[in-house]
């Protein structure tokens, strides 16, 4: 850990990953949330599958793989939400196939690619060690818009994913909502994209709210603290990785893991332990009353 | 009178099952009816297309003097079951200032797409809605901790704090027991001072208590006074294997 903080302090390419990772827990805190308690981590799996297209196609023309990135993120999420919008008997076949046919792209453009062959391993797992610096300013952007559009319409947003039957019947454009709060998941994605990778960036996007929904029961709150854990965990996973020279997302996520598993036991014990002296009062209540 | 609901030779079908045929019913400012019919009869479709939630193949239905969807902020809906999760991270007075968006709003989609903040008014509107409904004290637990019958009581003041012109409940005590049953029943008479009410209900001879007119669904609609409901009608609707309670107006 000291070998990593003296480094940290040596090294811009630390630096930038250390930004990189707290400026992706911002996302992953907020949207990680929505994703949590609307229980969508399988639409928001397909969408972060499907991204490898869109990366795979900047790659074969020449461009930054982020800039393929988050178009295709977004087409896919406009993809899947109207899927799940409209053909809700078949939402798990198409948004499998949307996942598939998307990283099929991806692959095929790659294997293509002329010159130089890109990583595929570090598009799949991520290397937040390779994060360049200009990408960092997309990632300001991009987190100053995701929480201006959620501070915004938190109230809509709220109704949508609490009750979308009841939201219509306030007149809110639930399908609207609906699509620009993928939009906003697919967004997220690609930010974290670069620390995790997209295949294990599911974990992140839904590991920090999960822990923070085992303790806060507020919207709000739940935000606030997976957002905090999702920058703990990203720096803490890379810091771990750093001195035995593993590679970071998958330490990452293996740490967020760990750090579920542990806070759902607990959540368990604590919520066990609260039913069984709720029902000790209870029958001590019982007891007095007698004659 | 006026007429806040109108509706001619309505007709709907869920896929290639005719559901509803040829509906029409007419609800008059200041009624409390009653919809009964057995299970999947089309009450509660006839709510949904009321609402605006549904669209009808074929038919004319107006609400207020406008389509169902244009109407529907001004209508307060208590659903059967609650289409969210018990689990949900959201207090009782979270739920209830959901009820407040699209409130005054008036105009089409630029107007549903401004951001809205919570106003005091709001905070106010609630506040009353739960009072009214005898939920004042729990308006800071979580949903999930409640029982049916608190639930029932704060999906009321959900469908309340928007002041609808109209109230919708369906089958709003199903999931209660009795005492409850006829305490929800005494509020919905209070508030019928002020409003509008229709209920679903499958407990034609409880709900004929309260109401002033019952509609009988199944998939074709007969209205009747509650004077009028007796075994030959019950016996109509359902079959004759119905036990009847012999009750008093």
């Amino acid at each position: 850990m000291e070998g990593f903080l003296q480094a940290l302090s040596q090294h811009t390419f630390l630096q930038t990953a250390v930004a990189a990772a707290l400026l992706s827990s911002i996302g992953c805190g907020v949207m990680g949330t929505y994703v949590v308690v609307k229980r969508i981590a399988f639409i928001a799996g397909g969408i972060a599958h499907s991204v490898l297209g869109g990366m795979g196609a900047a790659v074969y023309f020449g461009f930054n793989p982020i800039y393929g990135a988050l178009p295709a993120a977004i087409v896919a999420a406009l993809l899947i939400g109207w899927v799940r919008l409209n053909w809700r008997t078949q939402e798990d076949t198409l948004i499998s196939a949307l996942w598939a046919i998307g990283m099929a792209i991806g692959v095929l453009f790659i294997a293509k690619a002329p010159g130089y062959q890109a990583d595929l391993m570090s598009y799949l797992f991520g290397n937040i060690l390779l994060v360049p610096s200009e990408s960092l300013w997309l990632m300001v952007t991009l987190d100053a818009m995701l929480l201006a559009i959620v501070a915004a319409y938190h109230r809509q947003f709220l109704a949508v994913v609490f009750d979308e039957e009841f939201a219509r019947q306030r007149g809110i454009p639930v399908g609207f909502f609906y699509l620009l709060l993928l939009v906003l998941v697919a967004v997220t994605v690609v930010l974290m994209i670069q620390v995790v990778g997209l295949i294990l960036v599911l974990a992140l996007l839904t590991l920090p709210a999960a822990v923070a929904g085992h303790y806060v029961h507020s919207i709000g709150r739940m935000m606030l603290i997976a957002t905090l854990l999702g920058a703990g965990l990203s720096i803490g996973g890379l810091a771990l990785s750093y001195g035995p020279d593993l590679p970071s997302g998958p330490t990452i996520i293996l740490l967020a893991g760990v750090v579920y598993v542990l806070s759902a036991l607990l959540a368990q014990g604590l919520h066990r332990r609260r039913a069984r002296l709720a029902a000790e009062r209870g029958a001590g209540q019982g007891e007095s009353r007698e004659p | 009178m006026t007429t806040v609901i109108e509706i001619r030779s309505l007709n709907f079908a869920y896929g290639s099952v005719p559901t509803l045929s040829d509906i029409d019913l007419q609800v008059t400012e200041g009624e409390f009816l009653g919809i009964v019919g057995p299970n999947a009869g089309g009450k509660s479709t006839l709510l949904k297309l009321i609402l605006g939630l549904l669209q009808p193949q074929s038919g004319s239905l107006r609400v207020l003097g406008r389509s169902p969807r244009a109407a529907s902020r001004m209508l307060g809906y208590v659903p059967q079951y609650p289409s969210f999760p018990r689990d949900f991270p959201i207090t009782v007075e979270q739920v209830v200032l959901l009820g407040r968006l699209g409130f005054g709003q008036e105009g089409g989609l630029w107007r549903a797409l401004r951001p809205s903040r919570t106003s005091s008014d709001d905070r106010d509107a609630v506040r009353g809605a739960l009072e009214e409904v005898e939920a004042g004290d729990i308006c800071k637990r979580q949903i999930g901790s409640l029982s049916g019958g608190q639930l029932q009581r704060v999906l009321l003041a959900r469908a309340l704090v928007s002041e609808p012109r109209v109230l919708i409940l369906d089958e709003p005590t199903a999931n209660i027991d009795q005492r409850l049953e006829g305490e929800i029943f005494d509020l919905l008479k209070t508030l019928n001072r002020r409003m509008t009410i229709l209920v679903v209900s499958h407990d034609v001879a409880f709900i004929s208590r309260y109401v002033s007119r019952v509609a009988c669904i199944n998939r074709t609609l007969v209205c009747h006074h509650t004077d009028a409901v007796d075994g030959a009608v019950i016996a109509e609707l359902y079959g004759d294997k119905v036990r009847m309670i012999a009750h008093s107006h």
